[in-house]
């Protein structure tokens, strides 16, 4: 009977044919396109042909100032955003924890930016940052804050902002739910502890739940950091990467050269940048949960 | 709270109001005459609008459906059998996860060109099934995993085959995980029209809801109150099926990526 179950549980063979299709699937739909991208990105490719050019599009991205501004503007828009991101979460999913009235029904509210289809999402924000008719112009000018209509997106530095703030509104919600999981996770006991002790609400927050939670908030806050990064539609649907491209990132400025122009050499070549800095950041996340759960099992 | 619902519900307040209410400046607060004429009206403004729905209801109804049938043999062996190159390639997966689709696009776009696939269905669903297996593959692998193995060797020994197993065993167990990981992949998948709807497909008889309405915003004198509801109306679905079941999902989700 041990030799039956046996041959049950160690078929290699069976657990690689279950594997197959998806294998497969993954690496003709997402592995081939990456290498594939990498040779573009040695060619002059566009919808006329390609030939191989050398370093041509690096030499000619890298010299560029406009490149090396975009990536700045991509890293700041990347680092307001994440940060906000952080801080909403975290102080919502502590407002989420505390024993309130009606918690559970605010809990279900917080979602809807998170499962909602994000384009749809940004249609709705399109209206909100209306310069003439907008709430948010609206209510600027009723209480003088402005004094005429003013277009939110039209201009370098408030859409700039504006895109940040509708990033946030995304991203957020997702952050509450993991700190908020997180939170619930922590002893009961190391509260009741503490609480015996005389520890205030402000130490029992400093000294349990945040190094508690630490794990979490460094895991998501790379996450998210990800996300962001990879962020398009929000930024695509609000302003196209402009005005005058105040708010294009490294995301915005490869589809335009690869889908706008058809440039799909110089557009690979951007796209390996975005590969290679995204490799950094999950080869970091991959690390560090590694790391955790090693810590978990050792527990 | 504020900053979350806001704009939900001015999208709706503003579906409500007449639109020459809306086009004045500064902005009113206050209507008389609510109705709901705009979602009747809007029907006639974006003809092609039952389509979208339908588009995008197809769309992610495919998208999941060929989800689930790659992911339950790869769950199924990832939370069963022991393998070289196990850990790796789940953790690869992960990875996966944090491409954004735009990386992709180029070579995509290429081969979809050369096979004559730009502009239908296939071109959209054939991306999103992609990015949908990673996570879903994570997500049922926990189920899987708890469904315990004496149970499956108990009938093993007693003499049935590995289909009847998969059949009379892990079928009916796992069944609401299934149902979990089928909605956060129909979910994901109605989520996602945007991208690869905007690059690979022109045609307006194959746009889903998000791309259908970004469009129409391009090139007219936008009707807001009708815009925002048939934005709504585009957001309903989802949202219905998260309410019922987020508790579900976001157990899933939070535990599938913050530990093993």
């Amino acid at each position: 009977m041990k030799q039956k179950l046996k041959s049950y549980n160690a078929q290699t063979y069976i657990a690689y044919a279950l594997i197959a299709p998806a294998a497969i699937y993954i690496i003709l739909i997402v592995a081939w396109p990456l290498l594939e991208t990498i040779r573009l990105s040695f060619t002059n490719s566009s919808l006329a042909g390609e030939d191989y050019v050398g370093l041509e599009n690096y030499q000619k991205m890298f010299s560029s100032k406009k490149f090396n501004g975009i990536v700045t503007r991509t890293f700041v828009w990347m680092f307001f955003s994440v940060s906000l991101k952080l801080i909403i979460g975290l102080i919502g999913a502590v407002l989420l924890n505390a024993n309130l009235k009606g918690r559970s029904i605010f809990r279900v509210l917080v979602m809807p930016p998170w499962v909602v289809p994000i384009a749809i999402g940004m249609l709705g924000w399109l209206w909100l940052y209306n310069g003439y008719f907008g709430i948010i112009a609206g209510v600027g000018m009723r209480t003088g804050i402005l004094d005429g209509p003013f277009g939110f997106l039209a201009y370098k530095q408030s859409a700039f902002i504006s895109t940040i703030i509708a990033d946030v509104w995304v991203g957020t919600p997702m952050v509450t739910v993991f700190f908020l999981a997180a939170m619930q996770g922590v002893p009961r006991d190391l509260y009741e502890a503490a609480y015996c002790d005389g520890a205030s609400r402000w130490d029992r927050f400093f000294k349990i739940t945040l190094p508690q939670i630490t794990p979490v908030i460094i895991t998501m806050s790379l996450l998210s950091a990800i996300w962001t990064f990879n962020s398009f539609e929000i930024i695509w649907i609000l302003t196209e990467g402009g005005p005058r491209g105040a708010t294009t990132t490294l995301i915005i400025d490869t589809y335009k050269q690869a889908l706008g122009n058809y440039k799909f050499g110089r557009g690979a070549a951007r796209a390996v940048v975005v590969m290679i800095l995204l490799m950094l950041f999950a080869g970091f996340y991959l690390a560090l949960l590694a790391r955790i759960n090693k810590k978990i099992s050792h527990e | 709270m504020i900053f979350i619902l806001l704009p939900f519900v001015e999208m709706f307040y503003a579906s409500l109001r007449p639109l020459d209410h809306l086009f004045r400046s500064p902005y009113q607060f206050y209507s008389d005459d609510l109705s709901f004429w705009a979602y009747r009206e809007m029907w006639n403004t974006v003809p092609m609008l039952p389509r979208y729905i339908f588009n995008s209801f197809f769309l992610a109804s495919v998208t999941s459906i060929i989800t689930l049938l790659f992911v339950i043999p790869a769950a199924y062996s990832y939370a069963r059998f022991k393998f070289p190159f196990k850990n790796s390639s789940l953790y690869i997966l992960l990875a996966i996860n944090m491409f954004s689709g735009a990386v992709l696009l180029i070579p995509l776009y290429k081969v979809l060109r050369t096979f004559g696939l730009l502009n239908t269905y296939q071109a959209m669903i054939v991306p999103g099934v992609a990015f949908l297996i990673p996570t879903s593959i994570w997500l049922l692998k926990s189920y899987f995993a708890k469904i315990p193995i004496d149970l499956e060797e108990a009938a093993f020994v007693d003499g049935a085959s590995r289909i009847q197993i998969l059949r009379h065993i892990i079928a009916p167990l796992s069944a609401p995980g299934l149902v979990v990981v089928g909605i956060y992949a129909f979910i994901g998948s109605y989520a996602q029209q945007f991208l690869f709807a905007i690059t690979f497909n022109q045609k307006k008889e194959y746009m889903p809801i998000p791309s259908g309405l970004y469009e129409f915003i391009g090139y007219t004198t936008v009707k807001w109150n009708e815009m925002m509801a048939a934005s709504l109306v585009g957001i309903a679905p989802v949202l219905i099926i998260f309410l019922f079941l987020q508790k579900y999902i976001v157990a899933g989700l939070t535990s599938g990526a913050v530990k093993n």
